[in-house]
């Protein structure tokens, strides 16, 4: 049996050899996407053009222009003579934030002790239009505080903001785990589906059902070498994760590629699943496209963060594996968690693959009907 | 002579439709059975269910002596089969092709060895053994696919429409090589709807709507329904009805 086994394997591995395609997506695919998300997809920013109308003209105006520009986050483009011609210059998309300063600011601020601004941003992209008002507000407060007397405020709290976990907010601690949760669902499931499917369209699967070979068997033989490859395709990411992004591994090593190996058979599941299902190539890959990667994508909280989702889209979250699969890499990795934090997701996914199997059998068995 | 196939009344129905009509036939030990009837009659869901694809709604079948419901895996063991699609892995090589089917059959090393070698020279193949399969003319697809059908000597190899997409010289080649097999004593079980290929074969059925509805030698049904050639016979038969 083991030999038979042998010999199918040695098969898949020839398809895999000879099609350089499948070996470009197995391995060219994971590194262009960890490079791409790793040099563009950043929170940072530099030089954002800014224009400014500043009706006060006075000397704690000019004070705080310069503030504010001095960082080198912000870049004045324009002083704008009155109101319409800032609106002009968003019209134009030269400005992606805008600063209104009342007339009288300094009288206001230091006699009265009350006065306001006004912040404008293009939020065409909302994430960077945020992203921007966040950061001229808390430079206006420090503005405010180094100017202000605080010695005149009764009663004050100083924040003091800690980022746990990832201090420097930097962008690869969560697209890495991200990415490997997408790899591995990709090339697993849609792979395994792929091949399972032009067997059935080339008319081979009818020869090998037709063989003594048993049906699990058939699905073994055609799992194990995308397993092994997309197995090896994530420890590529890991390390280009760990070398080139510096994105630590600060629990256990061992844990973290068991449960990756967990994750990897619900992949595998999914994709033996889909192929029960798909009787041609194409229809595989289209169901791979949007039962799998679109959701892997959009809904595990890989790019999108879950919270912010509406209620039945957070439902729908918890069947997708990715999200726990990323809860568990992140815990392990960055907060270097052991089993007795993540448990619970571990349940999930475990029962995640028992479920897919029993589906799977059951819809493979409709062959022979 | 022994019965390489026997059926009785086996039927197969999908919900309300009667794919397979209680079909009854036999077929001799190293006969050339010519399972006939136009496309959608109901003969690759026939054979499906002689190879143990697909379970029976209801009836017997008996293939190289086992009964197809309990004893399909010693069925396989005992059976080729060629489908419609010459099934090869068009991207692997003629040999890697061979060495494939051999290992799934459970064929030692040094038998694969002997059978590929043996396979590659009858059909000329040696130049292109190394060569992938997709690359080949489809006479030589096809007459490989036949020859891989039979790579563990199987007692009867089933046919499904293996002369689709091929040109009538190439199709009498094939033939030949099918007449060397049977003369070997294996039973051939060949389904088709070329007409003309029934002159081909000992023994045939003709399958109408699900249900064989002529069986005999092909010069018993040409008497039998006074025509000239298998072709008038086949008119004849769904005419008539």
């Amino acid at each position: 049996m083991l030999k038979i086994f042998a010999a199918f394997v040695k098969k898949e591995v020839f398809h895999i050899l000879r099609d350089t395609r499948t070996l470009i997506i197995l391995f060219g695919m994971p590194i262009a996407l960890v490079l791409i998300f790793g040099y563009t997809i950043t929170n940072e920013f530099k030089g954002a053009s800014m224009a400014v109308y500043d009706e006060a003209k006075d000397e704690l105006s000019q004070d705080l222009i310069a503030h504010i520009t001095a960082s080198g986050h912000f870049e004045l483009i324009t002083l704008s003579e009155n109101i319409e011609a800032l609106d002009a210059a968003f019209k134009a998309g030269d400005a992606k934030i805008g600063l209104v300063i009342p007339a009288g600011f300094e009288q206001d601020f230091y006699k009265e002790k009350q006065t306001a601004l006004q912040l404008i941003t293009d939020a065409t992209e909302p994430n960077y239009a945020a992203t921007l008002t966040n950061y001229a507000s808390q430079m206006i407060r420090a503005f405010q505080q180094e100017k202000g007397e605080v010695a005149d405020m009764p009663y004050q709290i100083d924040l003091e903001m800690r980022m746990f976990y990832n201090p420097k907010l930097v962008g690869a601690y969560t697209f890495v785990p991200g990415v490997v949760a997408l790899i591995l669902m990709l090339i697993c499931a849609m792979m395994t589906s792929l091949t399972i499917a032009k067997e059935k369209e080339m008319g081979t699967m009818d020869l090998l059902l037709a063989s003594p070979l048993p049906p699990i068997l058939i699905i073994l033989g055609k799992v194990t070498p995308y397993s092994i490859l997309s197995f090896l395709s994530a420890l590529v990411v890991f390390a280009m994760g760990y070398f080139i992004f510096e994105v630590p591994i600060l629990g256990s090593l061992p844990l973290l590629l068991g449960l990756c190996l967990l994750y990897l058979f619900v992949a595998l599941a999914l994709g033996v699943l889909i192929s029960t299902k798909a009787q041609s190539q194409q229809t595989a890959m289209i169901i791979s496209m949007f039962a799998l990667m679109l959701p892997t994508m959009l809904l595990s909280g890989f790019i999108f963060p879950i919270e912010s989702m509406p209620e039945i889209l957070q439902f729908i979250t918890k069947i997708i594996p990715a999200k726990y699969f990323i809860i568990i890499e992140k815990a392990i990795m960055l907060k270097g968690a052991g089993l007795e934090s993540i448990w619970q997701q571990t349940l999930v996914l475990m029962l995640m693959v028992f479920v897919l199997l029993m589906a799977a059998w059951k819809n493979f068995k409709v062959i022979y009907k | 002579m022994q019965t390489a196939i026997k059926t009785e009344s086996l039927t197969k129905t999908f919900g309300e439709f009667t794919a397979v009509n209680a079909i009854t036939f036999e077929v001799k030990e190293g006969e050339i059975f010519g399972f006939l009837g136009a496309n959608g009659a109901g003969k690759t869901t026939a054979i499906k269910m002689l190879i143990g694809l697909s379970r029976p709604t209801s009836g017997e079948a008996k293939v190289a002596g086992f009964d197809v419901y309990k004893e399909a895996e010693l069925i396989k063991q005992n059976i080729g089969y060629m489908s419609q699609k010459f099934s090869l892995y068009e991207d692997l090589t003629v040999y890697q092709n061979i060495r494939f089917y051999g290992g799934i059959y459970g064929l030692k090393r040094k038998q694969i060895k002997e059978k590929s070698a043996q396979i590659i020279e009858t059909l000329g193949l040696t130049e292109q053994a190394h060569k992938v399969v997709g690359s080949l003319p489809q006479g030589w697809k096809q007459r490989l696919a036949f020859a891989i059908s039979g790579v563990h000597d199987p007692k009867i190899i089933f046919m499904d429409e293996p002369t689709g997409g091929v040109d009538p010289a190439t199709r009498r080649q094939f033939w030949e090589m099918i007449y060397q097999t049977a003369n070997n004593g294996t039973t051939i079980f060949v389904t088709t709807h070329y007409m003309d290929e029934a002159e081909y074969c000992n023994r045939i059925s003709i399958m109408v709507d699900g249900r064989i509805d002529a069986m005999g030698t092909p010069r018993d049904l040409k008497t039998q329904f006074e025509a000239e050639s298998m072709d008038e016979v086949f008119v004849k038969l769904v005419r008539g009805k």
